[in-house]
């Protein structure tokens, strides 16, 4: 992941760009929302069984709670990453958001529309144009060709033929796959199966794209390069992503913020940094346990305020810069390294709180980001 | 894992104390018999008020067809389309004229399988008119053809409804089930009731028989496509019209074709039976040599039976290979071959419209196969060989055939017919009740009543006798067969095609082997019904032995066990279920040729039924006897297919039984 860590430095602006926006209007806005499968979810509203917990609640009424009362909203352009574990309700909860699972309780705001009040064209039409999604198994059609997959959405509602391939073939090059449209689904590798399945959602430049784990299925080296890929078509079209995972890394990776996810619940909700250095739970303290605070957590988590007799030649680095990155400078000169942003010193960063994040010390409490700014708004949970 | 193995000694328990109840149960009727022989005995009558019945209810209803004008509305217009689709698509076969008919099927085959199945097509169809049985064959094929048309145009959109509506699924499965077991004669009473006999009858029997399958195997190709599929399409805000036109219809495009190969077979196996209800086609030319023991004649159109099924399966079922758009091994292959394809396919389709224009041009001739083409027969040959049987086999084929009889099915007889009824219907239920349950003893009582209140029992007890010695022997030959194919490759590798073929061929051509050799008799009733039935129980029995896990035949091996000593005491009882099954399935497949074994001397019901159809007067006691066979067919199913489901439950829990050994 050392590489993908780099990445992510480099490319990494989007505390300032969710700042910006945060006085905006959420793209999506969730508000107690649940999922009941099974005989008791007709007549559950209100009723105090909502009280139990998952295995009572199952034994008393022989249904599951797949969602339990969670709420979140999405910012314009992020990436909104839900991780848990396997059985979390992670592939329920996105689908609730086009209602391909149909919600018991609760509330999809999507810019301030309410989808569980859309009639079934309207909802046809929020899928046509709004939504995209790109499924964990690709969910290719395999009597089509690729391009014909692609343009599948674009079909559906009703564009002509020459401009949905000419949009198609576009796709094809964006994600990487010239040459391949007159292939057919099984005659392509995992990887560039779901390069397609990338096309297809963008081929109808939806608002929000939705992933369900699309990248699980993938050998590890695939999947980094097609995280890299997201990456690189978020900067590019500048796309709402709601990611779900159940791989931390791929989380931090990719997630402007994280929505921590457990027996249906939100859990902690927060940027990669918050979860890395403030675990809620030992539940997440278990998922953040192994992985190197460096790699994380940025140096505005470990800096403090300078004091008037810091030298003032030490080498200077950007509040967002991960601590990795500072390792060689800090190691190679025996100031202590200046934050600064925009010219302005927002604090200084000693030798010793590096190697502390390196050795993976950091108590919670030793580290606090600087009080100048947080490092974005916190989602509601 | 305390309680599962209180549970398991519970159960050998009980399993003690069958057998028993079993022995008990043996002496006591014997007891029983030995008392009240011929006592309580319910001989045949020709003529009883349950035949007037139904003589005076059929001419009810006949009169209110007559005279409500609705009903014979409805039921006219009924026949009146099928009878109309009928001579349609024959006027069409006989106006395209023999060439014309074989250059298009020709072309048909090639596009579907490429050029063998295309000679196949060709030469197949050309035997057909060497025989001199062109005209029958039309004939049965326009039957085939225009009640597939039907049950394909109904059945698929009712495939799709049961897939998608749990309702319709609901409603529609059980009188699926129910249709199943039915024999397919029974099929015939209601239909003669309501449109009398001839071609539309024989179309419309063969609908209603062929269509099950078209929605079964539909309805699983729709619930086969992934459900990834259709939420991806669904996803992108397909209305429902457009994932089943975009989605599921095309990825089950293979299955349906299948449905409709399903549909063709059965439609043919069908037809050539409908000659009891004065269908026409090649069964007449079957019949008539029946009558008059012409056994060459039989072989000549079983022949073109058999080349006619084997035509339209393999046409169709290469055409819905042809369909798989999944299989990418098939697009290449496909695409390489493109160009030669091409050629002959238009060279073909040259040859058809040139075909076409002959017969308009000369109608007379294309009409009719000329004489000095039409001369190809077996009948010699083949008396030829019945001959040399007779004179020279028949000290061995009528020894066996005595044998049997006098040894066998006669004392059976004897038995059964010499029992008090109530003695038999009291062991029937009190074998349902040890071997399925309460449920299926209640069952298997009623329809045995119900036997009694047909008045039919006499003859019901030769038919039961029939069948049970049938029944015996095809289990023998059968768990034989499917054992040895269980054991060795090279004899299932061996067998395979004649289990593949016997699945093609309708139930009438079975009857001809069993003629040649033993001339017609109660006993070649039951050859002819073993034949047929012994096919799928080699099928299920070797599946069954070959299912057995792995892990306990080594266990088995580990413990030095000898090849037989692993099949005695591992495979043999662990594939029980499936031997149970297996003779659930036997002896369906027995009594489904009853009927037919009575146009081969098997007497009794089979016999009433045919003579019911022919003779206006015989009517009752046809359709009694229709009745009381489905009755018989409902008890004996009861009783045997409670084993082997109870049985299958077992297995579910030795597997778990077993997995649980292994996991610790
Ligand atoms: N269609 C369904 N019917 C019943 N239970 C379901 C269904 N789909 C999911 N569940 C249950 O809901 C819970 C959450 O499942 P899911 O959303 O698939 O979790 P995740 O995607 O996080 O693995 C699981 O306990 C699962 O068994
Ligand atoms: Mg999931």
């Amino acid at each position: 992941m050392q590489t993908a860590q780099v990445d992510r430095a480099a490319t990494t602006t989007h505390d300032d760009r969710t700042a910006d926006r945060a006085t905006g209007q959420p793209t999506i806005s969730v508000r107690g929302l649940w999922k009941i499968f099974g005989p008791a979810e007709p007549k559950i509203a209100g009723s105090p069984l909502l009280e139990l917990t998952n295995a009572e609640f199952r034994l008393r009424t022989g249904s599951t709670i797949a969602v339990r009362d969670v709420s979140f909203d999405v910012s314009p352009g992020e990436v909104f990453v839900v991780m848990g574990l396997s059985g979390s309700g992670k592939s329920t909860l996105v689908r609730c958001l086009t209602r391909l699972i149909e919600p018991t309780l609760g509330q999809v705001l999507l810019d301030g529309e309410d989808i569980r009040a859309a009639d079934e064209q309207r909802l046809r039409e929020l899928r046509r144009r709004r939504f995209a999604m790109v499924f964990q198994h690709f969910g290719l059609l395999p009597h089509r060709r690729v391009i014909d997959n692609i343009a599948f959405g674009l079909e559906i509602r009703g564009e002509p033929k020459a401009s949905r391939l000419a949009r198609a073939d576009k796709m094809l090059s964006l994600v990487g796959l010239e040459g391949y449209g007159g292939q057919y689904p099984d005659q392509l590798s995992g990887g560039m199966q779901q390069r397609v399945g990338l096309a297809r959602a963008l081929a109808g430049d939806p608002e929000v794209m939705l992933f369900d784990e699309p990248f699980s299925a993938l050998d590890p080296l695939i999947r980094r390069e097609m995280q890299n890929e997201v990456l690189r078509l978020h900067h590019e079209v500048g796309k709402t992503m709601i990611f779900i995972t159940h791989d931390l890394a791929e989380a931090l990776k990719l997630g402007d913020h994280v929505v921590i996810m457990r027996n249906g619940q939100v859990v902690q909700a927060g940027s990669p940094q918050e979860l890395v250095a403030h675990p809620a739970d030992d539940y997440v303290a278990d998922f953040v346990r192994d992985v190197p605070k460096s790699h994380v957590l940025t140096l505005r988590w470990i800096m403090r305020d300078a004091r008037e007799d810091d030298p003032a030649d030490g080498p200077e680095f950007g509040p967002d810069t991960v601590i990795r990155t500072v390792i060689h400078a800090a190691a190679t000169s025996d100031k202590p390294i200046r934050v600064v942003e925009a010219g302005r010193l927002l604090g200084v960063v000693d030798r010793a709180h590096i190697l502390e994040a390196i050795a993976g010390h950091l108590e919670p409490g030793q580290v606090e980001p600087g009080r100048v700014e947080e490092p974005g708004p916190t989602p509601a949970t | 894992m305390t309680a599962g193995t209180l549970a398991l000694r519970g159960r050998r328990a009980v399993a003690l104390s069958p057998r028993t109840t079993w022995l008990a149960l043996g002496a006591m009727s014997v007891a029983l018999y030995l008392v009240f022989r011929d006592q309580w005995i319910l001989p045949h009558e020709r003529d009883t008020a349950v035949f007037q019945a139904f003589n005076a209810a059929r001419d009810n209803i006949d009169e209110v067809k007559r005279t409500v004008p609705p009903v014979s509305l409805v039921l006219d217009a009924i026949r009146g389309t099928t009878d109309w689709l009928y001579t349609t698509i024959l006027g069409i076969l006989v106006g395209l004229g023999w060439p014309a008919v074989i250059a298009l099927s020709t072309f048909l085959g090639y596009a579907a399988g490429g050029w063998r199945t295309g000679l196949l097509a060709l030469s197949g169809l050309g035997v057909l008119g060497a025989l001199d049985l062109w005209d029958p064959s039309m004939k049965t094929l326009a039957v085939t053809l225009a009640a597939v048309l039907v049950s394909v145009a109904i059945g698929v959109p009712l495939g799709i409804l049961v897939a998608k509506s749990n309702r319709a699924r609901a409603v529609i499965t059980p009188i699926l089930d129910v249709l199943q077991i039915m024999p397919q004669y029974a099929y015939f009473i209601p239909f003669v009731v309501l449109f009398g006999i001839g071609a539309a009858s024989a179309v419309i029997v063969t609908f209603v028989y062929s269509m099950p399958a078209a929605i079964r195997i539909t309805a699983l190709g729709i619930r086969g496509v992934p459900a990834a599929s259709v939420e991806a399409a669904e996803s992108l805000g397909s209305t429902a019209g457009q994932v089943l036109r975009k989605v599921e219809l095309p990825l089950a495009r293979k299955t349906i074709g299948l449905a409709v190969n399903q549909t063709i077979m059965l439609a043919l196996s069908m037809v050539v039976i409908t000659v009891v209800i004065d269908g026409p086609g090649l069964g007449e030319n079957i019949i008539k040599a029946i009558q008059v023991l012409n056994v060459g004649a039989i072989f000549d159109a079983g022949l073109a039976i058999v080349i006619m099924a084997i035509i339209l399966d393999r046409v169709t079922e290469q055409a819905s290979l042809r369909l798989d758009s999944r299989s990418g091994a098939g697009r290449a292959g496909a695409a390489r071959r493109r160009l030669p394809r091409r050629l002959v396919l238009g060279g073909l389709a040259l040859a058809s419209l040139g075909a076409i224009g002959l017969s308009a041009i000369a109608p007379t001739w294309a009409g009719t196969v000329p004489e000095e083409f039409a001369s190809l027969t077996f009948r010699e040959p083949v008396n030829d060989l019945v001959d040399w049987i007779q004179a020279n086999l028949y000290f061995l084929t009528i020894g066996l055939k005595d044998a049997v009889t006098a040894g066998v099915i006669s004392p059976i007889e004897k038995v059964l017919r010499s029992s008090p009824f109530w003695l038999v219907i009291a062991i029937g239920g009190a074998m349902a009740a040890m071997l399925s349950g309460l449920r299926a003893a209640v069952i298997t009582v009623v329809a045995l009543a119900g036997i009694v209140g047909l008045q039919l029992w006499d003859h019901s007890m030769v038919t039961l006798a029939s069948v049970l010695v049938a029944t015996a022997i095809t289990l023998g030959i059968g768990a034989l067969i499917g054992i040895l194919a269980a054991s060795s490759d090279a004899v299932s590798r061996a067998v395979r095609p004649f289990l593949d073929a016997a699945q093609t061929l309708p139930a009438f051509v079975y009857l001809l082997p069993a003629l040649v050799l033993f001339s017609p008799s109660r006993f070649t009733a039951i050859v002819a019904a073993v034949i047929f039935a012994v096919p799928p129980v080699v099928r299920l029995v070797e599946t069954g032995i070959r299912l057995v896990p792995e892990t306990l035949i080594e266990a088995g091996r580990a413990s030095g066990a000898t090849r037989l000593q692993l099949l005695r005491k591992i495979q043999l009882p662990v594939a029980r279920p499936a031997l149970l099954l297996a003779t659930n399935q036997g002896i369906i497949m027995v009594l489904g040729m009853v009927v037919l074994g009575g146009l081969v001397g098997g007497g009794a019901l089979g016999f009433d039924v045919v003579s019911g159809f022919a003779q206006r007067r015989d009517f009752g006691l046809g359709l009694a006897a229709g009745i009381s066979m489905v009755l018989l067919g409902i008890a004996l199913d009861r009783i045997s297919q409670g084993a082997g489901r109870r049985r299958l439950e077992d297995l579910g829990e030795r597997a778990a039984k077993v997995q649980v050994h292994a996991t610790p």
